[in-house]
């Protein structure tokens, strides 16, 4: 008899465990992706959360699995549970995880791991990120035209290279149509603060810009715009639904495209570690469509503009490139170097207002 | 442009930008004069910002809205109710869950509405009043939402200081053995001060999704169910100086962002550090203040009441 119950008992167990090694012997690939913010955050992770779905959309091989508002503290152990679910690669969204990140791809290298913004790399980490100032000075051609006073407003988050190189270009942009025009930068200090976001807008509509833009994680600055019937520029995502007489364009994210190409490689075992560095002509940032006020002259210029640049006729920054003190930093016919670039922390010639220094 | 031109700008954002708060403040006011501490007030605002912002998007009339995330953050609190007065749990412990619970269950719920556009009260300048000089641009030329505290206010502070009821809730919130011995339902004021409070954190997140901006996003309150919870401590537990408390609080925010909209040469790390500094001056000020008065917190705060014997 008592044989009998560890026959059933084993027989039971198999049944359990029987499902569990077919699937691991599945031919999906597990791809995990770890969000500093919510998906819900209509921005930043947001526009990862899109990728991650064209992923699993473009690839059938492909499983993804994903964590959201995880802390920088958290993250080690985040990745570790997503390995031990199988997880063969991972895409850590934030500048902060870099070090985590590190940290468990030495422990598990036959895990790959893929980071954005970061700069440290290693045998089976590498970096990623996109260059948003391609379509910024796109959009700061249309702003440029489209002020008519030539004083626009910018809404910036927090002082960092990337956001100020954000910054440049669109004041390259506004100035090559408009020579005279000033960029008002004020800081919110912060992604995502909606109701900061709206009063920071107001403050620069309040000392007289006739055009707004913006980097922040929310369409704050967008409604505000609409409401005071003033051109805005928008950021991350095609934000005309929330101001559609307004919307002049917005600079958006694709990710999908650079997430398939990563994890076909991967697939295909010709996955090596390099820093990814895209633009408009991969296809991983775009200009949102114009918007109907904007005339037929400013789209051509901006349609030759998007072409130069896809074909690596034009860099956004080459010089000559002024600083706000009227200095020549960028000499005529030079163009910044990546170094240059990853670490801006000037101001063109024509945006009013500070970086914060230490 | 000088600053001399940008100070009707900024008082009137600072109305703006206070009033949220407010009504967080005084509904925390009630719940904590009546002896009960609720930390929830920031679970109980992103709440009410997406119910607010759901029946808007669904009806059409910010109103309805409005009323709904009463009434949402009123049904929430009744947790922190049951759980703090009924079962006489730790109230810090139980504060910081409905924060947590909140800010999840509104996340949740919310993922569909996020980048939806939605109705929204406009600024609705008053007639006579708002043709006023200084005064009708910085008070009367706002939405309705922000008058509404104008009357508020002094309602809440009348009831407080010059009513039965409001005798009744500072007694509990003092002395529950007395003012029960006295004839008071202890646990009845409590629940009744409790709701208000939720009620009012419920109108406070609606301000946030359906007034100030049009929109749900996940956590958009932005830690001013907490900036509430403080002006509490810095107003005294006072609807009046709860008011002046709010409206300072915006103000120097909105004087920091029009400070740098200008191009002022002013170290901005300075600028952006002053919302801080202040508050930290204030709150010396006031605590000083409150020592002299010898004025404090209500002597059973956060003390669950049992009938003894």
């Amino acid at each position: 008899m008592r044989g009998w119950k560890y026959a059933v008992l084993l027989l039971l167990a198999g049944m359990l465990l029987l499902p569990g090694t077919l699937f691991a012997q599945g031919t999906k690939l597990k791809v995990g992706f770890v969000y500093i913010g919510p998906i819900g955050d209509d921005g930043w992770t947001f526009s990862h959360d899109q990728g991650r779905k064209y992923l699993e959309r473009t690839l059938p091989y492909v499983e993804t699995t994903f964590a959201e508002s995880v802390a920088e503290a958290d993250v080690e152990r985040v990745m570790e549970e997503m390995i031990r679910r199988g997880v063969k690669v991972i895409f850590a969204t934030s500048f902060g995880y870099m070090d985590a990140v590190l940290k468990v791809a030495a422990r598990h290298p036959d895990v790959i791991f893929e980071h954005a913004t970061g700069f440290k790399r290693a045998k089976n980490v590498g970096t990623y990120m996109g260059k948003l100032e391609e379509p910024f000075y796109l959009a700061g051609l249309v702003a440029g035209r489209m002020s008519k006073k030539g004083d626009i407003g910018f809404v910036a988050p927090v002082p960092i290279p990337e956001v100020i190189r954000i910054i440049n270009a669109f004041t390259v942009g506004v100035r090559e149509t408009n020579p005279k025009a000033k960029v008002r930068v004020v800081w919110v200090n912060n992604w995502f603060d909606p109701a900061h976001e709206r009063e920071a807008a107001q403050s620069l509509l309040n000392v007289g810009v006739d055009l707004l833009a913006h980097y922040q994680d929310s369409a704050a600055t967008v409604q505000l715009a609409a409401q005071n019937n003033v051109y805005v520029v928008g950021a991350n995502f095609d934000q005309s639904r929330f101001g559609p007489k307004v919307h002049l364009t917005a600079a958006v994210w694709n990710w999908g495209p650079l997430y398939v190409e990563i994890v076909k490689r991967v697939r295909a075992g010709t996955w090596k570690s390099e820093d990814i560095l895209w633009g408009m002509k991969e296809g991983i940032v775009a200009l949102a469509p114009l918007g109907p006020m904007v005339p037929s002259d400013v789209r051509q210029l901006v349609e030759r503009r998007k072409q130069e640049i896809i074909s690596g006729k034009r860099l956004v920054f080459t010089g000559p490139l002024k600083d706000q003190s009227g200095k020549v930093r960028i000499p005529a016919g030079k163009a910044m170097r990546i170094e240059e670039l990853m670490g801006m922390d000037w101001f063109v010639e024509g945006v009013v207002g500070q970086i914060p220094k230490k | 442009m000088d600053l001399g031109a940008l100070v009707v700008p900024v008082l009137a954002a600072a109305v703006r930008a206070g009033t949220p708060v407010l009504y967080a403040t005084l509904g925390e006011i009630f719940a904590e004069r009546s002896g009960v501490l609720n930390l929830g007030v920031e679970g109980m605002m992103l709440v009410g910002a997406l119910v607010a912002f759901v029946v808007t998007h669904t009806t059409g009339s910010p109103w309805l809205g409005v009323s709904a995330a009463l009434l949402a953050g009123g049904l929430l609190s009744l947790i922190h109710g049951l759980l703090a007065i009924t079962l006489r749990a730790n109230q810090v412990a139980s504060g910081l869950a409905l924060t947590i619970f909140g800010t999840g269950l509104s996340g949740f719920l919310g993922k569909r509405y996020i980048g939806v556009p939605a109705e929204s009260f406009r600024p609705l300048p008053l007639p006579v009043l708002g043709e006023l000089p200084f005064v009708g641009p910085v008070l009367f030329r706002q939405d309705v939402l922000v008058y509404l505290t104008y009357l508020l206010v002094p309602l809440a502070a009348w009831m407080l200081y010059r009513t039965r009821w409001g005798l009744n809730i500072r007694a509990v919130g003092e002395h529950p053995e007395a003012a029960d011995a006295m004839g008071v339902d202890v646990g009845r004021v409590r629940y009744a001060c409790v709701t208000l409070g939720g009620m009012l954190a419920g109108v406070g997140g609606a301000y946030l999704s359906t007034a100030y901006t049009a929109m749900w996003i996940e956590n958009m309150t932005a830690g001013r169910g907490w900036i509430a919870v403080a002006l509490v401590i810095f107003a005294t537990w006072d609807p009046l100086r709860a008011m002046a408390g709010a409206y300072l609080f915006g103000g120097v925010n909105a004087l920091q962002l029009h400070v740098q909209a200008m191009g002022s040469t002013l170290p901005t790390y300075l600028l952006l550090m002053t919302p801080y500094l202040f508050t930290i001056v204030v709150l010396i000020l006031a605590t000083r203040e409150t020592a002299r008065k010898r004025i404090g917190a209500p002597a059973a705060l956060s003390i669950p009441y049992t009938r003894s014997g």
